[in-house]
């Protein structure tokens, strides 16, 4: 089946099987592999990406679910000022390892800084619960977090 | 197709904060793993595998599978090229099962085809009949089952003869006079489960033909010329026909030492002249790579009255599951530090590794010294409790530094600074206890805690872990590095190593950078065309040897430079100083070192139990780490930080859950591992003292947190309950309803 949708803000379309995830159109029909494909099956949080704005784990999105609607992916942080200010801060304060945790985090925590410009450590710690990394102990991923949300 | 491709940093040198290499592309999604590669005209691979522990394959029907839509080939253990079994260190496992199948999950047949999703169902299609055998399942009763393996792969190779079936390595080591009477003694039986390594980025790699017989393998692996090695001997291929190039790795932590679908992807690739990609789903991952080995520890310590240890008697027995692939050495490093950082002159230390039919289980992160160092800081908690004095102060008064001695017999040469690290860590204040009530988020079990905290109770946990550094026991263990310096000063650096996600890219550039005195230094994406093999990026090792080879090799092309002017281009070789094997009988050192380099560190944890519901929540860490020198310190942090998390894991959630050898947890919904709400802050310490054999005097920092935090979080958990909790992980039923 066709779907048509806004991706990154550009209108693209896709040719997809009824039981196919968002994921695997995004990564395999739309080339657009930044969102992670670790468990598939919304525990891991790696492929966050945003639906109409809402977080969402492409994995557990049909991509026939998506068809009129528009998706944000980690690819479209990115403007051609630079990096988003969350990009940035992940960099700088050590919060990426082996990384594959990072397009979703990275997502998600863009996604919580538009709803809470400031969020308490608490917050943080139960907002990004729903992202797993296995590297990092996640102690620089909240530096990260602080360090993007001083900056806005 | 994209792969990673060469990176060029502006900043940099030894000792330096400074901000990845990789960093950039990982934030963007531009980054490619190796899941995320493609070439044009692939094919998808998937592998069909055993639903039984332990079979025997009375008929294999392909004939459905290959009628399929799609479909190019369907391959059996009759298709494998050449050599029929693999393996790191014995080539005990096939490729594709041939009569028998021996853990759950064994890979019995592949399926290359247009679409992942026809691939999918004709692997389905594929008709094995199985007649079930009785799985060997008990460690305990394996030695007296039927053999898994007739052939006794790891015999007759230097280690202990021992006659019983089903011994993987049984070893042991005595010293000094094992019956030796102390004033008191304490004894403990210890057990620990499996763990998985469960890296994010789940196997996966692009095999491509050349159009001339052989294969480009694009992977993510931790040793890419011991994997090619292994590869092309099964498909019946000179090495230099096989290429290995690193894929971006989502995460290793020792899972990625033994083959996935290396073999696998090549044989389909060159079956049907067509690149074949495969990449396993998070349920396949888990029967993907071999696990942490579960363990069971018996224990009993003497000591004076005054805390003196005066012997110690430990028999370790580990489940190494159905192949052999690094359980030799980790049940050999399970001895050797078994007794944790600590003097005794007399010491009766017997290891086992045995086969049984459940998930193989090899290398990960901390490698045999994880288990016995949870077995032996309780041992330590349990004798400060019987002598009534404070944990911190025996375990000082016992602590082991530079020029002691091993139960090996080693003498420590290098620096050993178990006591520096037991100071600083005490040293660290713990956080006042909490008030209650509190928000439920900050209460054991979080949001699922439905009390106001009255069961709340809190404990203080200390805890001191070692292991070695680099590869051990005689191991030709060495690195190459290339260096092309141009007449313009900049420089191509050519090295195996694998980054895994550690940071050893960054590491090369940084010596690079030094060495050489310039910013214009790029290293080329690995592979094992270009440059001799760097060795594994595991037992701490990679930045060692790495900054080892780079040094080498950067000063040799400016000596060539200099001599000839214009462009240079050299390879070096570098080897950390010799070792020799333990007496098979004794386990005393045969020469000067059985192991090159230790590191210890120290941590403190507070934790809190909801003994009524048996939650628990770990409120903060403190550690002090021996590391050498620290390359980049950021990087340092992050490998304490996350080695810290995965030992939390170990002692509080993760386990792979079995029956009769099936894994029914097989999946992140089940196999829980920490979660941004379970980890408290980590303070680290980081204790610089220069080893003097290494470059630089640096040593690897990836292991001793995950080998000491297990021990401390139960430390804390044992404080606050005060139950003798000898099982990790611990269940709520261990410590609800006091």
């Amino acid at each position: 089946m066709k779907i048509r949708l806004v991706v990154n803000g550009e209108a693209r379309e896709a040719d997809v099987w009824a039981g196919e995830s968002l994921l695997t159109a995004l990564r395999d029909t739309l080339e657009l592999p930044g969102s992670k494909n670790a468990c598939e099956q919304g525990e891991c949080g790696s492929c966050s990406v945003l639906l109409d704005g809402d977080l969402v784990c492409a994995c557990l999105v049909l991509a026939a679910q998506a068809d009129g609607h528009e998706v944000t992916t980690v690819e479209g942080l990115r403007s051609e000022d630079g990096l988003h200010r969350v990009q940035q801060a992940f960099v700088e304060a050590g919060a990426v390892q082996c990384g594959f945790c990072t397009p979703g985090l990275v997502v998600a925590t863009a996604a919580l800084l538009e709803r809470v410009p400031s969020p308490s450590d608490d917050v943080i710690r139960e907002e990004l619960s729903g992202n797993l990394c296995r590297c990092t102990g996640y102690a620089k991923i909240f530096d990260a977090v602080r360090l993007a949300a001083s900056r806005a | 197709m994209s792969t990673t491709q060469p990176t060029k940093l502006q900043l940099g040198r030894i000792g330096d904060a400074v901000a990845r290499h990789d960093a950039t592309p990982k934030v963007t999604g531009e980054f490619a793993y190796s899941s995320d590669l493609n070439a044009a005209g692939m094919l998808w691979g998937v592998t069909v595998r055993s639903p039984h522990a332990h079979a025997r394959i009375v008929e294999l029907d392909i004939s459905q599978a290959m009628r399929m839509a799609g479909v190019h080939a369907v391959l059996t253990h009759a298709d494998v090229p050449g050599q029929k079994t693999y393996g790191l260190e014995f080539a005990d496992q096939p490729v594709l099962a041939a009569e028998r199948v021996r853990y759950y999950g064994e890979p019995v047949a592949l399926v290359a085809a247009e679409e992942p999703e026809q691939a999918r169902r004709a692997a389905a299609a594929v008709r094995v009949e199985y007649e079930v055998i009785e799985p060997v399942v008990d460690m305990e009763r394996a030695t007296e089952q039927p053999p898994l393996h007739t052939d006794r792969p790891t015999m007759a190779h230097g280690y202990r003869e021992d006659e019983r079936p089903n011994v993987v390595r049984h070893l042991v080591i005595r010293h000094g006079d094992p019956d030796a009477e102390g004033d008191i003694t304490v004894s403990g039986v210890y057990d620990v489960g499996i763990q998985d390594q469960a890296f994010l980025g789940p196997e996966s790699g692009l095999a491509v033909p050349d159009g001339e017989g052989g294969v480009d393998v694009y992977v993510a692996t931790q040793w890419l010329h011991v994997d090619r090695d292994q590869v092309a001997p099964c498909l019946g291929l000179p090495p230099e026909m096989v290429r290995i190039h690193l894929a971006g790795v989502g995460g290793a932590f020792g899972g990625r030492e033994d083959l996935s679908m290396q073999i696998h992807g090549a044989m389909l690739a060159l079956q049907t002249t067509r690149p074949v990609k495969i990449v396993y789903n998070r349920e396949e991952s888990f029967f993907g790579h071999v696990h942490r080995h579960p363990a069971r520890i018996w224990c009993e310590h003497r000591a004076t009255r005054a805390g003196e240890l005066v012997s110690v008697r430990i028999r370790i027995l580990l489940d190494g599951g159905a192949y052999a692939s690094s359980s030799t050495a980790v049940a050999s490093n399970a001895a050797c530090f078994a007794i944790g950082p600590y003097k005794v002159a007399n010491a009766l230390i017997e290891s086992t590794c045995v086969y049984t039919n459940n998930p193989p289980c090899g290398a990960m992160r901390g490698f045999g010294a994880v288990q016995t160092c949870f077995a032996a800081e309780a041992q330590m908690d349990k004798l400060a409790d019987e002598l009534g004095i404070d944990p911190v102060e025996l375990r000082l008064l016992n602590a082991l530094g530079s020029g002691d001695t091993l139960p090996t017999g080693q003498v420590i040469e290098g620096v050993l600074p178990t006591a520096e690290v037991i100071r600083r860590a005490a040293a660290l204040p713990v956080p006042d206890a909490e008030p209650l009530p509190r928000d439920a988020i900050r209460l054991p079990g979080g949001a699922g805690n439905t009390t106001r905290g009255e069961g709340v109770k809190r404990g203080v946990g200390f805890a001191v872990g070692f292991k070695n550094i680099c590869y051990s026991e005689g191991f030709d263990d060495f690195t190459a590095a290339r260096v092309l310096l141009r007449a313009d000063g900049s420089a191509e650096i050519h090295c195996a190593s694998a980054e895994v996600g550690q940071g050893v890219t960054d590491v090369i550039l940084q010596v690079a950078r030094t060495e050489l005195g310039t910013d214009d230094v790029v290293l080329a994406a690995p592979g094992t065309a270009a440059v001799g093999s760097a060795g594994s990026a595991s037992a701490s090792r990679m930045t060692w040897m790495a900054a080892g080879a780079v040094r080498d090799a950067c000063r040799a092309a400016l000596e060539e430079q200099k001599r000839s002017g214009g462009e240079v281009d050299v390879e070096r070789i570098y080897r950390h100083p010799r070792t020799t094997p333990l007496d098979p009988e004794t386990g005393q050192v045969t020469g000067e070192r059985a192991h090159v380099s230790f590191a210890v560190a120290a941590m403190r944890v507070v934790a809190e139990v909801d003994v009524d519901l048996g939650l628990t929540r770990v409120v903060w860490i403190g550690t002090a780490q021996d590391v050498g020198k620290a390359i980049n310190p950021l990087a340092v942090e992050g490998q304490i930080e996350g080695g810290t998390a995965q030992g939390l894991g170990l002692a509080l959630m993760e386990e792979i859950r079995t029956r009769d050898g099936l894994i029914t947890n097989a999946s992140f919904t089940d196999y829980l591992i920490p979660t941004a709400l379970d980890m408290p802050p980590v303070e680290s310490e980081l204790i610089e003292d220069a080893e003097p054999d290494a470059p630089y005097g640096v040593k690897g920092v990836g292991e001793p947190p995950t080998v000491v935090s297990s021990a401390a979080v139960v430390s804390a958990l044992r404080d606050a309950t005060g139950r003798e909790l000898a099982r990790i992980p611990v269940r709520p039923d261990d410590v609800v309803g006091l």
